[in-house]
């Protein structure tokens, strides 16, 4: 084991010294693809292990500051690890095609593909070292390269501030991280994890509340709970899409993995942080969903569609406290199976949806939604792969994402059986969630996909050319007939969620047997009825076409109601679409709205536009960030830019340096002698 | 198995029957009972025409919608008889399915690339998105009131509590009815009889639609019709011998037509800026219906 710990070291200090090297710049991908796929290899042997039921641990010795730095690998981190390196195989491959674009920056591109290598990596760690100063510093690697990753284009002033944007927000992170694991070091003077949990079995039950909120603030940051969630809709669209499908499918769900490993450390009262998480999950998922439908970039509404995930799976997370909290262990493990496999399943239609918005933007320059139109028809993969990750995130059969909906709403559905007022207002007030997120998801994706793949192309500057198939498709197909393939064999992925479930149930009793077999009956019957659907619908199309052949069908012109002279601006926008639902939610959103009425005689150009804002960021981030600037100008007559003064400054300062001390020590002496007196 | 057959029996008299009722109160002569069936057979027969516009996306959508449909009436339990697919959730997977229908059928008629298509499937989203917390809660209180989480458990459970059930049972009626309504667009929200383009929600839909695929439409409207009145049979036949539930099964039906029919008559649309906020406030009523039950059960501590 430890050798396989030492060639996962040097081999990623090896390629990250390759990579800078390698003259061509094709190479440095594929030299990235190579080491990927080593990382991957080594660090999916102990994994596998784990969650067939084979946990490794081993203990390296560490500095006087560390002490020893345990690693471990249970099934929790085993079904992450494999997770990430999954998406980052499927990333890197389709980075490669998505960075042919950029082969004239090779110093650009050197380090693109050095923090790929390095996020890769740093992401596993996070996975397995469980010494919390070593955490922090894996942590940081993360949070560094990922910045490193996201400025690709560092160009633009909007990727910039996007980058430092999160760059901020990272830190702020590892503040909540850091004081919470001082706090914890400070009590049982060890970095262990384990110790976190001698804390919470020691410490009174407020303390590890506390000490779970501390926690929970920092990974929420991470993950993109609402309202921590302002950093996410700006990265992503500025980062190169194989980055932000990395970036969405599994760096934020690494803020979901240090939630879950707190939740299997900190013995504290389930009860009450699950109802908490699960409130601020139903407000994320909806306040997501909302933001979404209103957005104009395609890749802006692909981010809020992650919050409106995380509140999904936060969901999940939720019932699955409350079930431990209250014993019910049927809503535990519905709960966290359902929010396992919604990470899982986010991760796969996330990044594709990631990878294809990456395709449409190579070919068309755009993701104004509004000004595309008709790419269907010359992108007929992408558009078929942009469909199929659409259904699949909106939860419908057969796509993996209703198998984890349909979990969760299990979870919802039995644990009304429970007793208290309380505890059934907060289930209703989830399934009313849960049932509005969903229908809100098919208003966005309707949006997005009729507007952008259907039609006619609405501004022929953005028309794509035709789309051959290349090696980008690859992946994007892998990932698909996963998403189908999870969808209508469920089971089949249950052996990897049993063991990470069993580990949060286990103190509930019933020794192996955590899922009940009737969930895993229910969970293939839905997936044979997802097959049911195909097979049906393919019987009813293939009845279709034979009908269809033996008749001459004709083609003409759409019919626009006696209107006969129809154009491509004719049509309806996205904007237009969504006009409705923004009537209805404009009281809850800030959307900036201006426009020119067709008014007069001789009416001129008359236009609309619309800036749809974060009516949180504004309130919490932005505001006191104005605030704050403007008390701080008030002391901008300090720096006047004068030499005289600045020098008097530091006069002063030295003065004062020197001069305090000396006066304490002469008030210290003065108050002994009048002691002595 | 007995649901599904009952259920396409009845579909083919469902709509005709509302026009009849539509035309004795309009005081016309109207036609025939089978008359909408023997038009969609002869859309069946027809060949279609074809938007320079569409892609692939617009034929398939209308078979895939109409496979929505019959997987949806598959669920559908009638007394004691499970439907063909019934699991534990299996009603998460009837309103999903119906879903997956509506996606298909709303990027269909986004694919023709009309202005009357788009502001039809705008409006079919949005109500389609408000209906759901509706029928989510309903669900849950019936789940709630009999412990159970499958169309076939809660319809044989819910019978057998005492006269409350019968109540919840009226709202329940009331909430299902007017979500057969909505998702079929008809006349609170929708006037399917409309001249106006401009107004109209499902019609504007299927303008560029003909042939076979229309037939297809036409057809999952009376199948949906017909589910919906399904459920609302089951409300109250729970596990009667069949000779007498059949029969009120078939009642039950009629009714519903005709009371759709007496509905369309002499009710007018609502003005379509307000359906969302009448739309929502079904959800309400679900929730009324949470609430009592959990009177019911004593829960309210």
């Amino acid at each position: 084991m430890i050798l396989l710990i030492d060639s996962f070291i040097v081999f990623i200090l090896l390629s990250l010294l390759v990579i800078p090297f390698v003259k061509k710049t094709n190479w440095k991908g594929i030299s990235t693809l190579f080491s990927v796929f080593v990382i991957a290899a080594l660090s999916s042997v102990p994994a596998i292990n784990a969650l067939m039921g084979n946990p490794t641990e081993i203990t390296l010795i560490g500095s006087y500051i560390t002490h020893d730095i345990p690693l471990r690998i249970d099934a929790l981190s085993g079904f992450f690890i494999l997770t990430i390196n999954f998406t980052f195989i499927t990333g890197v491959i389709y980075g490669i095609k998505y960075m042919q674009a950029y082969s004239n920056q090779s110093a650009n591109l050197s380090l693109h593909w050095f923090c790929y290598i390095l996020t890769f990596s740093s992401l596993i760690s996070v996975c397995v070292i469980q010494n919390g100063l070593v955490f922090l510093i894996a942590w940081e690697i993360m949070a560094l390269s990922t910045f490193v990753l996201v400025i690709f284009e560092h160009n633009k002033q909007q990727t910039l501030k996007a980058g430092i944007s999160y760059l901020i927000q990272s830190h702020v992170i590892i503040l909540f991280l850091t004081l919470a694991f001082i706090w914890v070091y400070l009590k049982t003077n060890s970095y262990d994890f384990n110790s976190i949990r001698d804390f919470s079995l020691t410490q009174p039950v407020s303390a590890s509340m506390a000490l779970m909120v501390c926690f929970f603030f920092g990974f929420a940051i991470k993950a993109g709970f609402v309202p921590f969630h302002t950093w996410l809709p700006l990265a992503h669209p500025a980062a190169p899409s194989h980055i932000s499908g990395i970036m969405s499918g599994v760096i934020i769900k690494i803020g979901i993995y240090g939630i879950f490993r707190m939740i299997l450390l900190i013995k504290t009262d389930y009860l009450a942080f699950g109802y908490f998480i699960l409130i601020v999950s139903v407000i994320t998922g909806i306040y997501g969903v909302m933001l979404a439908i209103v957005q104009h970039n395609l890749k802006r509404l692909l981010a809020y569609h992650s919050i409106e995930n995380i509140g999904i799976i936060g969901i999940g997370i939720g019932l699955g406290c409350i079930g431990m909290g209250n014993g019910n262990k049927t809503l535990a493990i519905l709960g966290l199976l359902g929010a396992l496999l919604h990470t899982l399943n986010h991760s796969l239609f996330k990044s594709l949806l990631f990878y294809t918005a990456g395709n449409v933007y190579q070919s068309t320059h755009t993701l104004e939604i509004d000004h595309l139109g008709g790419a269907g028809k010359q992108m007929q993969h992408t558009s078929l792969l942009f469909l199929i990750a659409a259904l699949a995130i909106c939860g419908f059969p057969p796509f993996n994402g209703f198998v984890s909906e349909f979990l969760i709403y299990s979870g919802l559905f039995n644990g009304l059986k429970g007793a208290s007022l309380p505890y059934l207002s907060c289930l209703a007030i989830s399934i009313f969630g849960l049932s509005i997120i969903g229908g809100l998801a098919m208003l966005c994706f309707t949006k997005a996909y009729g507007t952008i793949f259907l039609g006619t192309p609405r501004n022929n500057r953005f028309c794509p050319p035709k789309e051959k198939f290349s090696l980008r498709l690859i992946p994007m197909y892998i990932v698909a007939i996963l998403i189908v393939t999870i969808g209508i064999f469920p089971k089949a992925f249950f052996n990897i969620l049993i063991q990470p479930v069993h580990q949060f149930t286990s103190f509930m009793g019933d020794g192996l047997v955590s899922v009940r077999p009737e969930t895993v009956s229910i969970v293939s019957k839905v997936g044979y009825t997802s097959a049911g659907f195909i097979l049906l619908a393919g019987v009813l199309l293939l009845i279709r076409y034979k009908i269809a052949t033996t008749m001459k069908a004709v083609t003409g012109p759409t019919w626009g109601c006696g209107y006969t002279a129809p154009t491509a601006r004719i049509q309806y926008t996205a904007s237009s679409f969504i006009r409705n639902y923004r009537k209805l939610a404009e009281p809850l959103l800030l959307i900036h709205k201006y426009k020119k009425d067709v008014s007069g005689t001789f009416p001129g150009t008359a236009w609309h536009e619309t800036n749809p804002e974060d009516k949180i960021e504004e309130n919490l981030i932005l505001r006191p960030i104005r605030r704050l600037r403007n008390f701080l100008g008030g002391f901008s007559f300090l720096q006047n830019g004068r030499p005289q003064i600045y020098v008097l400054y530091g006069a002063v300062f030295i003065t004062l340096i020197i001069s305090v001390p000396l006066l304490i020590d002469l008030v210290r002496t003065l108050v002994q002698f009048l002691n002595t007196m | 198995m007995i649901s599904f057959l009952l259920i396409l029996l009845s579909s083919l008299f469902f709509t005709g029957i509302v026009i009849r009722t539509k035309s004795i109160t309009a005081g016309r002569k109207g036609p025939g009972i089978m008359q909408p069936m023997k038009d969609i057979l002869r859309l069946f027969r027809k060949s279609s025409v074809y938007s320079e516009t569409t892609s692939i996306i617009f034929r398939i959508a209308p078979s895939i919608y109409f496979v929505s449909v019959i997987m949806a009436i598959m669920v559908v339990p009638f007394g004691q008889y499970s439907g063909i697919i019934s699991f534990e959730g299996d009603f998460v997977f009837f309103a999903y399915v119906l879903a997956l229908g509506k996606f298909f059928n709303i990027i269909s008629a986004l694919d023709t690339g009309s202005s009357f298509e788009g502001m039809g499937a705008s409006r079919e989203a949005l109500f389609s998105m408000l209906v759901e917390p509706a029928f989510f809660l309903l669900m849950g209180s019936l789940s709630l009131l009999t412990g159970h989480t499958s169309f076939h458990e809660i319809f044989m459970d819910f019978h057998l509590h005492s006269y409350i059930t019968y109540a919840i049972g009226i709202m329940a009626t009331f909430v299902l009815v007017m979500i057969c309504m909505v998702e079929n667009s008809r006349m609170p929200v929708d006037d399917p009889k409309t001249h106006l383009e401009l107004t109209m929600v499902h019609e504007v839909m299927i303008l560029d639609n003909s042939g076979f695929d229309l037939g297809l439409i036409m057809h999952a409207v009376n199948l949906k019709f017909v589910m919906y009145g399904a459920l609302i049979a089951n409300l109250y036949i729970g596990n009667l011998p069949i000779y007498y539930t059949i029969p009120i099964f078939l009642t039950i039906q009629l009714l519903f037509a005709i009371a759709v029919g007496i509905l369309e008559s002499f009710t007018a649309r609502y003005r379509m800026s307000h359906n969302a906020q009448f739309i929502f406030t079904l959800s309400s009523v679900s929730l009324l219906i949470f609430f009592g039950a959990l009177l019911f059960l004593g829960r309210m501590n």
